[in-house]
C-alpha cells in the first residue's frame, strides 16, 4: 500500500436527463490513493459532493469485480480507460499519474438514451436478447454431464463467446457505433453448441433485424471494439455471426401448416 | 424467398457483404487494367492494338463497362449511405476521441476519404483519357487511335504524374482494409488462415498501387 495521496483533474460529463442541457464539470480530487480503482475516486468525490450539499454524479455500477458489466465509462476518449482486458472498476489509480487531468464521458450511441450524467440505458442490448439470444426448447433436467459430448475446443469457442458480459463497450468505442461484437458473441455462444444449433438461423435472422432496427451503426471491421472489450471478444464471432446470417437467409422458412400427427 | 433476399440486402449485414463482393470484383477489375498497363512499357504499338482489340470487342465491351459501372455505382451508394448512418448511430460526439491503437487503423479509418479521392480521380481518369485528345496511328495497316500518344502527352507533366501517384496511393490505402475486410464481412475469418488474407492484402495493395503509380512515373520520365 503506497500512502502518498495523488491529485487527479476530472473533467466529467453531467447531464440532469436526457432531455437536459449536458456539459463538462471540472473536478479535482486531492486524496486519491493509488490503490483505489477508478470507481472508487469516484465514490470519494461523490462523499464530498454529498457533504457540500451537492448532486453526486451518476455512474453505473454493480459487482466491483469486473463480471457484471455495468461500469460504463469513456476515460480519456477510451471505453473503460482502454487497459486490455480491464473494465472501468479493475482500472486502477495506479495506472494515472499524480496532477493528470482526465476526461470522462458516458457511453455515446444513438442506442443509448442517456439516463443522468454518466448513467446511460443499456436496454436496447435486452431487446436485442429477447430477439433471439436464448434456447427455447425445453431441456428438462439438467442431463448427465457426459450425456452430449462437446469436443473440449468447441466448448471453449463457445465460452469465449459466453464471457462477453455486455457492458457496451463495444458500442461505445465502435468508430460507428455497431453493436455487432456484442450481437455476435451472444448468437456465437449458442450456435457452436448442440443445444444452441436448432435454432441459430431463426434466432440469427431476428437478433440482426432489431439490431438494426433499433440504430446501431454498421461494422466496418475496424476491430476497435475487440481493442477495448473488457473480455477480449474476438472478431471470429462477428465472422460466424456473418455467415450465419447469410445461411439463414437463404435456408430459413416458417413452415406454412401445421403437421398432421397420425 | 423474394422477401428474404429483400430482407438480406436491406440488413446491416447484407449491405456490407454486397460491399464486400463489389470491392473484391473490382481489386480484380484493378488487375486486369494493371496487366493492360503493362504494355505501355513495351511500346507504342503494343498498348495501341490492346486498346484496339478491347473496342473491336463490340456489344461484350459495352457489357463489360455497363458492368463496371454498376459496381462503382453499387459499392459507392452503399458506401456512402453505411457512413451516414454510422454518423448518426453515434448521436452526440465525444469530445475526445481517442483510440487504443489495438484495432482502428489509418487504413480503416480513413475508407470514406480515400474512397471519395478515388471517385474523383475515376471521373478525372475517363474524361482524360476515354474523353480526352484523339490521335489516329496506323499499325499493320489497320487504323486505330493512338491512345499510347495521349498517354504519354498528359504524363509529360509532373503535376499529372504527382495527381497519379497521390491517387494510387489513396487506392492502395483502400484495398489495404478492404481486401481482408471482404473475407470478413463475408464470415471467413479463421484464426489459422486470417493473418495470410491481411498479408495478402496488403501485398496486394502494395503490388496495384504500386505498379500503377510505377508505371505513371516511368512514362513521365519517358515522355518528360
Amino acid at each position: 500500500m503506497s500512502d502518498a495521496n495523488m491529485v487527479i483533474y476530472l473533467k466529467v460529463w453531467r447531464q440532469a436527463n436526457g432531455a437536459a442541457e449536458g456539459k463538462f464539470v471540472d473536478y479535482k480530487v486531492d486524496t486519491v490513493s493509488p490503490d483505489m480503482s477508478f470507481l472508487e475516486m469516484f465514490d470519494v468525490l461523490n462523499n464530498e459532493l454529498v457533504k457540500k450539499g451537492e448532486d453526486p454524479i451518476a455512474f453505473d455500477h454493480d459487482c466491483r469485480e469486473g463480471i457484471c458489466g455495468m461500469c460504463s465509462m469513456m476515460i480519456n476518449g477510451k471505453a473503460h480507460g482502454g487497459q486490455l482486458n480491464t473494465t472501468t472498476c479493475q482500472l486502477h489509480m495506479r495506472k494515472f499519474k499524480s496532477g493528470d487531468s482526465i476526461v470522462v464521458e458516458p457511453w455515446r450511441s444513438r442506442a443509448f438514451p442517456l439516463v443522468k450524467d454518466l448513467a446511460v440505458d443499456r436496454s436496447a442490448f435486452d431487446k436485442i436478447i429477447q430477439a433471439g439470444g436464448y434456447v427455447s426448447a425445453s431441456t428438462g433436467n439438467a442431463p448427465d454431464a457426459n450425456a452430449n459430448l462437446i469436443p473440449k475446443t468447441i466448448a471453449d469457442i463457445a465460452m469465449d463467446a459466453a464471457a462477453c458480459i455486455g457492458c457496451g463497450a463495444c458500442v461505445a468505442s465502435c468508430p460507428n457505433g455497431s453493436a455487432m461484437l456484442f450481437m455476435g458473441a451472444k448468437i456465437s455462444q449458442l450456435a457452436v453448441l448442440p443445444q444452441g444449433e436448432p435454432e441459430s438461423a431463426k434466432r440469427t435472422l431476428n437478433m440482426v433485424k432489431t439490431h438494426d432496427e433499433l440504430l446501431f451503426g454498421n461494422c466496418t471491421n475496424h476491430a476497435e471494439c475487440v481493442a477495448t472489450c473488457p473480455k477480449g471478444i474476438s472478431m471470429e464471432h462477428i465472422a460466424r455471426m456473418n455467415r450465419e446470417y447469410t445461411k439463414a437467409t437463404f435456408s430459413y422458412f416458417e413452415p406454412k401448416n401445421a403437421g398432421g400427427a397420425g | 424467398m423474394s422477401g428474404a433476399v429483400t430482407t438480406f440486402l436491406r440488413s446491416s449485414i447484407g449491405r456490407k457483404q454486397l460491399i464486400a463482393v463489389s470491392g473484391l470484383l473490382l481489386c480484380g477489375f484493378l488487375v486486369a487494367h494493371l496487366a493492360g498497363n503493362v504494355l505501355l512499357l513495351v511500346g507504342s504499338d503494343a498498348f495501341n492494338i490492346y486498346a484496339y482489340k478491347l473496342h473491336q470487342l463490340g456489344p461484350l465491351l459495352y457489357v463489360a463497362e455497363a458492368g463496371l459501372v454498376a459496381l462503382f455505382g453499387g459499392h459507392l451508394a452503399l458506401a456512402m449511405k453505411l457512413t451516414w448512418e454510422n454518423k448518426v448511430a453515434r448521436g452526440q460526439k465525444y469530445y475526445v476521441k481517442n483510440r487504443t491503437g489495438r484495432g482502428e487503423t489509418i487504413m480503416s479509418a480513413t475508407m470514406p476519404y480515400t474512397g471519395l479521392i478515388i471517385l474523383v480521380f475515376l471521373v478525372l481518369h475517363i474524361i482524360q483519357f476515354k474523353y480526352g485528345p484523339y490521335y489516329s496511328t496506323e499499325v499493320d495497316g489497320v487504323m486505330m487511335r493512338d491512345l499510347y500518344k495521349t498517354v504519354i502527352e498528359y504524363f509529360a507533366s509532373p503535376l499529372n504524374t504527382a495527381w497519379y501517384v497521390v491517387a494510387m496511393f489513396a487506392a492502395a490505402v483502400h484495398t489495404s482494409h478492404g481486401f481482408a475486410s471482404s473475407f470478413q464481412s463475408f464470415g471467413w475469418n479463421h484464426p489459422k488462415w486470417m493473418p495470410g488474407v491481411k498479408s495478402i492484402g496488403v501485398i496486394y495493395a502494395i503490388a496495384v498501387g504500386g505498379g500503377f503509380a510505377l508505371i505513371t512515373i516511368l512514362l513521365h520520365v519517358k515522355g518528360a
